[in-house]
């Protein structure tokens, strides 16, 4: 709470000094931050990369995000840094709260923390000149620094990488004269519920090919609504796990501040069922 | 009879209404007061920013403003030919970077945002002229 409120003060602080250097892609263009640092929405990357670089030029994004859901909440925090619109790096810190889970598994631990560092390479494509989307490749290692519960679930590691395929178009004009982003990951992963109930189980111990989706209109340059969706393996006997799904609405008043308001569904989470609730996140970026 | 006639008249109407075209894009950035007003607009954006000034020095302006009305007309109705060279020649040999592109869409956003074109609008414009992109960048 302090922490991710300390990362929010000084990201404010330190804007106006950062907004002085040109930033030149168009407003939106960074995309959010996603729990797990890389750029995209909210649950699912996407092939863009944070900040606003052009070719020539660098840029990167900070970000605190907050997930509610009656069992469980999620605090993230991060950051990015992207050079030439080529190459980003992300960081991304989490703690997951469950005050239920504990209460049932007659545990005192009630806090499961996973950094995740990511880096991503836009391959080809750019989201809006090309007439064929934007294309990258990403990878995300991440450590969850809290086994204890994910061990006595059934995770067989406490660390372990995702690679993935993004490919994001925004269609100008395309929906009765709106703009429209549709986006599409492919992940390669073995991760149970992203890594925060570690990663493979007694079920499946092998990486596989989840699919990603996302999509949106933009009201105008500022506003964009969309929805997510995420698929999860199912690794573990102990719980099943449910795909992810987002609805969101996205306002980026300038080139430096975008806000994320969304209902989240997670299905159930280890063993706890009907995981909706809410998603609110801030990105400054620079 | 005035009932009738009232009727006839509406009918009429109607049918004129449903057998007019929709106004063209051309027509929808305002014409050509318009057209003119955004590519205004656009240089005077485009003076004032320092990514892409330097590229407009030794320029003919105004052969520039010309030939862009009549470009952004040709690709919005059939009532202009563009008569000046392909968006290929004009941009060869420059090597005019993805950064000075992104600029040139701001300015032009911002223009079109100061001359009140509807959202919809600046879209179909700007989903016409991203074409180019490749035309214009790293060449």
């Amino acid at each position: 709470m302090k922490l991710w409120a300390a990362t929010l003060a000084l990201t404010l602080m330190a804007l106006p000094s950062l907004a002085e250097e040109n930033r030149s892609r168009i407003i939106a263009t960074g995309g959010a931050s996603t729990v797990e640092g890389s750029a995209g929405g909210g649950i699912v990357p996407m092939a863009v990369l944070s900040g606003y670089g052009a070719r020539e030029e660098q840029g990167g994004a900070v970000f605190v995000s907050r997930v509610r859901v009656p069992d469980y909440d999620l605090t993230s925090f991060g950051g990015s840094w992207s050079w030439r619109n080529r190459v980003e790096l992300s960081f991304a810190d989490q703690r997951l709260n469950h005050p239920t889970l504990s209460a049932a598994l007659g545990v005192s631990d009630q806090t499961i923390r996973q950094s995740v560092v990511g880096l991503k390479v836009r391959v080809l494509g750019d989201i809006l000149y090309t007439p064929y989307p934007q294309l990258s490749a990403g990878l995300q290692y991440k450590d969850n620094h809290d086994f204890f519960i994910p061990a006595a679930a059934g995770a067989k590691r406490d660390s372990d990488v995702d690679a993935y395929l993004a490919a994001s178009k925004v269609y100008l004009g395309g929906f009765f004269g709106y703009n429209v982003l549709l986006n599409g990951v492919a992940r390669y992963t073995r991760a149970n519920q992203t890594g925060l109930v570690g990663f493979g189980g007694d079920l499946n111990d092998d990486h596989q090919w989840q699919a990603e989706l996302s999509a949106g209109v933009f009201y105008n340059k500022h506003w964009l609504v969309g929805a997510e969706y995420r698929e999860n393996p199912d690794n573990l006997s102990f719980a099943g796990e449910d795909d992810w799904q987002t609805a969101f609405v996205a306002w980026f008043p300038n080139k430096h501040i975008a806000l994320v308001a969304a209902y989240v569904d997670l299905g159930e989470v280890a063993t706890l069922p009907d995981q909706d609730g809410w998603y609110l996140s801030v990105q400054g970026s620079f | 009879m005035r009932y009738i006639l009232c009727i006839f008249v509406l009918t009429a109407l109607l049918g004129c209404a449903s057998g007019t075209q929709s106004p063209n894009l051309y027509q929808r950035l305002g014409g050509e007061p318009g057209v003119d007003a955004i590519v205004y607009h656009l240089i005077v954006n485009i003076s004032q920013d320092e990514r892409v000034i330097e590229r407009f020095r030794g320029v003919d302006i105004e052969r520039f403003r010309t030939g862009l009305v009549q470009y952004i007309c040709s690709v919005s109705s059939d009532e202009c030919q563009y008569q000046g060279d392909s968006m290929q020649v004009v941009h060869a040999g420059h090597d005019y970077t993805d950064t000075e592109f992104n600029a040139i869409v701001e300015n032009l956003m911002k223009a079109m945002e100061s001359q009140k074109v509807p959202t919809r609008v600046q879209n179909e414009l700007l989903s016409i002229l991203a074409k180019d992109y490749d035309s214009i960048v790293y060449r």
